[in-house]
């Protein structure tokens, strides 16, 4: 019987999987709902197993109406042949993602008979510090923005002794924390929320590897609320890693005990900075906390508390099955490994690459995203988040790595870029950025608070001035303050948009001065 | 100003029976006890701040400064349709503002759909990034959004909201 694999990962529902589905069911089908693949602009993306070899050939676009007559065929317009051999796979290295869109995210046989567990059975057979040596040694950095190593962080956490929560009696329970930061608010990011609702038992052995390794016994998964259904998937997993023995007391028969469980966030960005989601998860306002005491010494309710993004936590399983070596043997400089990186906003392929770290931007967007998706000239890209830098056209040969990109004064952020075709106005962007900022400050410091307010107000200024060289220096001394004044990154880094577009492109600046020069001088000559 | 449905010590009783639990059980509960109360009513009522303070034994002021905070939580009932469309990034790039501006003209000229769907905030990123722009109708995510998708998408809702009345 042909078996057929409908992804219903949210981005693919978005787009009527749901409806094919139910329509390859009511005709008799056996249908198993994966993870995507990734392949975004070819969403939905409909599977079926070929019957001569087993390998899967794929459908792109499907609607219900192609089921129809023949149903699905191989002379079919969308038919796409063996789904991994297609280029935009064929090209990938994926470690982390080696199973999303493969198999049913939800079913612990076929993540067994993928792979899954190796990492932690392996794990579990070595001592918690050579776990973390094995981690150390990978050169695996963070993935949610910051970049800092992993393995001193875990090694941090494993030389504290575990306490009770802050208040609780002396002889209250002793924990340590393992908090995965699942808040992806970065627009034009979308690879932990693929991740979860893909492959959500990686990201447990993931934390559950982490457990053993620093001595923790509790996890907790911070999801942003706006990802649904994530948060149905995650708690499915946790509630089916239960039954198997892989979460609660000694797991996989081994003597370490751990149990995880998702919060919800309530909608605020600065909740991804993580002190603020400390704050949050505690049940308070997502303000950030000044450091020390850093959160690997006196992290949630004053305990140890390993704090990692989805993605570096999901690195780790492959890690320990395939061998820090050979993932430490990817990348360059201090750069080790695979990125995922996002190709989003106007772009022609947009969606998953999973690569070593080194690839050019350039590359990332034209040859595997096919330039815009409008059809017209790239202008911007938007690397990083909406912290992150705009790079123009000519500046896209950088190779995608924390080093490189710093050097060209961007950061690789979450690993998202976002494309804008020349229809975008700069100014309109740098303005959004301080917008954001206005938005989502937590007000905990004025440079951050206060600039952002005053960073609208002089790009306003600034574009309805005629004399914009004066406003202009007061902007780069607003964002000057920002920089140097804030007590995280949302402040701090919110100035990197805003300067990037007035640096690169200083001429959508002048567009509203020109057109008042036009117009007077118009004003002059009736 | 609505009409409380947490006014009665019948209602308080049935609130608090709603949040001991919550309070017992898990460790700095201001903000899951207040998700659960919108969980439960659809907002937070007046008179739930309190009892969330009492049940979790911290001062009004605190639970009151949890909930100005975070832009989740509702002052009052939301529309019988959330709509809410990506103003972040990525969106923009494809047309974003364009969306929201002719969402809101639809809006204008249909008093129904305004009834309906309310004004609600935008939100910045629905993890839809390829496919924008993106916007949350309910919990079904509409990628490659344009204002039919997003009609269809509002009577899809109002017929399963009608289906499960
Ligand atoms: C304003 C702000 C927002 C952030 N948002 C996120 C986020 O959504 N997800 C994330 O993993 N890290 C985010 N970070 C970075 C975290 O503070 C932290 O560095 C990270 O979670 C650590 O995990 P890692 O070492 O695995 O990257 C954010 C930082 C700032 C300043
Ligand atoms: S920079 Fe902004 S977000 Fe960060 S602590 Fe200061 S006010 Fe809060
Ligand atoms: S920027 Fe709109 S969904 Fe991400």
């Amino acid at each position: 019987m042909t078996v057929w694999f409908v992804p219903r990962d949210a981005a693919a529902l978005s787009v009527g999987a749901d409806a094919v589905a139910t329509a390859l069911e009511a005709r008799g089908e056996h249908v198993v709902r994966t993870g995507s693949r990734g392949l975004l602009w070819l969403e939905p993306l409909v599977e079926c197993a070929d019957s001569r070899d087993g390998k899967r050939v794929g459908w792109g676009n499907v609607q219900v109406c192609d089921l129809e007559a023949d149903g699905l065929s191989d002379t079919a317009e969308n038919f796409l042949g063996v789904v991994e051999e297609l280029d935009y796979l064929a090209c990938q290295n994926r470690w982390i993602y080696e199973r999303v869109g493969i198999i049913d995210p939800v079913d612990a046989d076929d993540y067994l008979a993928h792979g899954g567990m190796v990492g932690l059975q392996r794990a579990l057979e070595l001592s918690p510090a050579t776990v973390v040596q094995a981690v150390t040694e990978s050169g695996l950095r963070g993935r949610g923005g910051a970049g800092f190593p992993t393995g001193i962080k875990w090694q941090t956490v494993a030389q504290q002794v575990p306490v009770p929560h802050k208040g609780d009696p002396i002889d209250a329970p002793c924990h340590k924390y393992i908090c995965v930061n699942a808040d992806e608010g970065d627009s034009g990011t979308f690879a932990d929320r693929m991740l979860m609702e893909g492959d959500p038992f990686c990201l447990l052995e993931g934390m559950a590897i982490a457990a053993h390794a620093v001595g923790a016994d509790r996890g907790m998964i911070y999801l942003r609320s706006e990802y649904p259904a994530a948060i149905a998937v995650m708690n499915e997993a946790i509630a089916k890693a239960r039954d198997r023995g892989w979460l609660g007391r000694g797991i996989l028969g081994s003597a370490c005990d751990f149990d995880v469980s998702v919060r919800v966030g309530a909608g605020s960005y600065v909740c991804g900075e993580e002190t603020a989601m400390l704050e949050s998860l505690e049940g308070r306002r997502g303000t950030v906390r000044a450091k020390p005491p850093l959160p690997a010494i006196e992290g949630l309710f004053g305990t140890p508390t390993v704090i990692n993004n989805v993605l570096t936590i999901a690195s780790v399983p492959s890690i320990l099955a395939r061998g820090a070596e050979a993932y430490a043997a990817l990348g360059q400089e201090r750069s080790r490994g695979t990125q995922v990186f996002q190709l989003a906003g106007n772009i022609a392929r947009g969606g998953i690459v999973e690569v070593a770290f080194g690839i050019s931007a350039h590359e990332l967007i034209f040859d595997l995203g096919q330039g815009t998706k409008s059809g017209r000239p790239l202008k911007a890209v938007q690397v990083g988040g909406p912290l992150g830098a705009y790079l123009p056209a000519d500046k896209l040969q950088v190779p995608m790595a924390y080093e490189t990109l710093a050097a060209q004064g961007a950061m690789l952020g979450h690993g998202g870029l976002v494309v804008f075709d020349d229809s975008v106005d700069m100014a309109e962007q740098a303005r959004f950025a301080m917008e954001f900022c206005v938005e989502e400050s937590c007000g905990k410091c004025t440079p951050c608070r206060i600039g952002a307010v005053r960073g609208v107000e002089v790009i306003d200024n600034l574009l309805a001035s005629d004399a914009p060289e004066n406003t202009e220096q007061l902007l780069r001394d607003l964002c000057d303050v920002m920089t140097q004044g804030s007590l995280c990154a949302m402040g701090g880094l919110t100035p990197q948009p805003v300067l990037s577009a007035l640096d690169q492109f200083p001429e959508d600046f002048k567009r509203v001065a020109a057109r008042v020069d036009a117009a007077t001088q118009g004003a002059v000559h009736e | 100003m609505t009409d409380s449905p947490i006014k009665t010590s019948e209602q308080i009783a049935a609130l608090k029976d709603l949040l001991t639990p919550i309070a017992d059980r898990e460790p700095g509960p201001v903000l899951l006890c207040l998700q659960a109360v919108q969980g439960h009513y659809g907002y937070v009522p007046e008179g739930a701040v309190a009892v969330v303070a009492e049940v979790c034994n911290v001062t009004r002021a605190d639970v009151h400064g949890v909930f100005s905070y975070y832009s989740d939580l509702k002052k009052s009932p939301p529309p019988a349709i959330s709509v809410r469309l990506c103003a972040a990034e990525a969106c923009q790039a494809v047309g974003g503002r364009g969306l929201a501006a002719a969402w809101s003209e639809a809006c204008a000229a249909d008093p129904k759909l305004a009834a309906a769907t309310g004004t609600d905030e935008p939100v910045f990123c629905l993890g839809n990034c390829a496919l924008g722009p993106a916007a949350l109708v309910n919990d079904q995510l509409i990628g490659r959004a344009n204002v039919a998708t997003l009609k269809s998408a509002v009577e899809a809702a109002q017929n399963v909201t009608e289906a499960t009345r």
